[in-house]
């Protein structure tokens, strides 16, 4: 009877210990969902070129990432905005500096249903539709229907950048459908003749149709000249200037040929 | 008798460890469930140092990123009711019709290959039935209804029905078959036919179990997430008519609660919906309770 239990315990403390040595030549990444999938392609390449580091990576959302940083559970929070200052105190509360890299631009595209007739829209336009001044699109010039207005959820980084660029800080009208991912709003625009919804520009695909706003058609190029007026920086921070596995992934993340080529490949803006 | 006297102790030994064992088991579920109330309110209480309870439940405007933010859930709670209202006139007669039929009309074998069936319909993940809702119901309601966006509080208690049927259903149907044979035989042996037999004898008989089963079905169409966060539309207004977008309680928790920024003020307030939720919940499970022990059948002779 004891000797079985020694041998449980001690099966269990190798597990354990086991365990906790793994884990110290990994790295965890953390964060935002837009950041994700670019986070996701970056590990995988340099997981290849590094077999012996091992990356775990996760969503959330942004306020996950930084509260896991702050938390110190992970060494890299990804982040579609920059932090907040209470995120800033409540770090430097428990001891914690988070330091920001920005690694690609993100370009928020308003989007339609493939049938509609409109092309352009200016900023004050978007502004009157999501406000609920402006309620239909003949408005615009199209048909004479109901405008049924889909946004983001507004704790989405995705929002705050809409909510900064178009919005101009204005209340987006509560009628506006709220669909909690980008994926959800191509899903609900492409089913539906009237609506008008915002995605990254990595999600637009043929299903929907991208608007021009003030008649710029939303690219790498307008968003990085800032000619496009909707865009934002993507980031990833750190506890601390980074040191070892996640210095050397930053490095990766940031430089033209590696980290940069792919978040190209993944529809968005990169920086160098 | 020594031996006997040993025996009698190392009995009442492994008695006690595994009256111990019984009750360590017991109390850490019971107090793993205590750990996640008290963790609940921590978090949730903090948001009426900021606005008043009754700002909070009675506001009109959710705008928890604006600032000033605007902490009401009053449009979530009757987004919440009114999902689960519908949701429940569409459910309850499906759910316990179709109980009735199992268990009063349908021949054996039927029964036997049907009850599973609809049990099977509660295994669906609640994804799935959400992405069907979104993907199938949503435009086929637009196109058919002529009306502006499918995504809408019909189409989620819709949704929430296919849900809510099957743990109406089969709860009803077990406690419909379980009347006493006798009483159907002395109804039947009286003359009356097998239509007044159900309405009079069995249904009385079963309603305890009937609605402890109706209640089940309705707190899980309340606390459902998956679903209304995919089909209702997600609009935080109080709806005008059946076709309007919604945005129910658990949709708003589980769409914000990633992005909102530890111990601020949002998430304070996304864990005091959570309490509302909690409380509404707790009500209906109350109050199955309470009808489950008032109208309990005891034996034939009550009826």
């Amino acid at each position: 009877m004891k000797t079985k239990s020694l041998i449980i315990i001690a099966v269990i403390a190798t597990i354990f210990f086991g365990a906790n040595l793994a884990l110290a030549g990994n790295l965890v990444i953390t964060g935002s969902t837009t950041v994700l999938p670019i986070a996701q392609k970056v590990a995988e390449a340099y997981m290849s070129q590094n077999p012996d580091v091992k990356i775990s990576i996760s969503g959330g959302g942004s306020g996950e990432g930084m509260k896991a940083l702050i938390d110190g559970t992970t060494n890299i929070a990804d982040s579609s905005r920059f932090i907040k200052d209470t995120e800033v105190k409540q770090a430097v509360d428990k001891g914690r500096y988070p330091v920001p890299f920005a690694i690609a631009y993100d370009c928020i595209i308003p989007v339609v249903h493939p049938s509609n007739t409109v092309v352009n829209l200016t900023v004050q336009q978007l502004k009157g539709i999501y406000k609920g001044d402006i309620k239909n699109w003949k408005e615009m010039g199209g048909p004479d229907k109901k405008i049924v207005v889909i946004s983001r959820d507004s704790s989405s980084g995705t929002y705050e950048v809409w909510d900064e660029k178009v919005m101009n800080k204005e209340k987006v009208s509560p009628a506006a459908l709220m669909q909690a991912s980008n994926g959800a709003i191509v899903q609900a625009v492409s089913s539906n003749q009237n609506a008008i919804g915002y995605i990254g520009i990595g999600y637009v695909d043929n299903s929907v149709k991208a608007l021009l706003v003030n008649r710029v058609k939303g690219t790498a190029e307008t968003a990085l000249n800032g000619t496009f007026p909707i865009h934002r920086a993507l980031y990833m921070f750190t506890d601390g200037w980074p040191k070892g596995d996640t210095l050397n992934f930053i490095n990766f993340m940031l430089h033209p040929q590696k980290g940069q080529k792919y978040v190209k490949e993944e529809g968005f803006v990169p920086m160098y | 008798m020594l031996n006997d006297q040993h025996k009698g102790k190392s009995r009442r030994i492994k008695e006690q460890w595994i009256k111990a064992i019984f009750f360590i088991v017991a109390f850490a579920s019971i107090s793993v469930l205590a750990l996640i109330v008290i963790f609940l309110f921590m978090e949730g209480l903090p948001i009426f140092s900021k606005v008043s309870v009754k700002d909070f439940i009675f506001g009109h405007y959710w705008y928890p990123t604006s600032e000033p933010p605007e902490f009401g859930i009053f449009p979530l709670i009757v987004a919440s009711l009114s999902v689960t209202m519908i949701s429940s006139l569409i459910s309850i007669p499906l759910g316990v019709f179709t109980a009735l039929y199992l268990a009063e009309v349908a021949s054996r074998r039927l029964r036997e290959w049907v009850k599973p069936l609809v049990e099977l319909l509660a295994a669906l993940p609640s994804v799935v039935i959400g992405f069907f809702g979104m993907v199938i119901v949503a435009p086929f309601l637009q196109d058919f209804l002529d009306i502006p966006v499918g995504l809408n509080l019909f189409n989620a208690s819709l949704m929430l029905a296919f849900m809510s049927v099957p743990t109406i259903c089969s709860i009803s149907e077990d406690a419909i078959f379980s009347v006493p044979r006798e009483l159907k035989e002395a109804s039947l042996a009286l003359g009356a036919t097998r239509w007044e037999t159900i309405g009079r004898v069995v249904i009385p008989a079963s309603i305890s179990g009937i609605s402890t089963a109706v209640i089940l079905g309705m707190s899980r169409a309340i606390g459902e997430t998956m679903v209304v966060l995919m089909v209702a539309g997600g609009a935080a207004m109080i709806p005008a008519s059946i076709f309007d977008p919604v945005r129910p309680m658990p949709a708003s928790i589980a769409a914000e609660m990633a992005e909102a920024p530890f111990r601020g003020d949002h998430y304070y307030a996304l864990f005091a919906t959570g309490i509302a939720l909690f409380a509404f919940t707790l009500i209906f499970n109350l109050a199955a309770d309470y009808i489950s022990n008032r109208y309990r059948q005891v034996g034939a002779s009550t009826l």
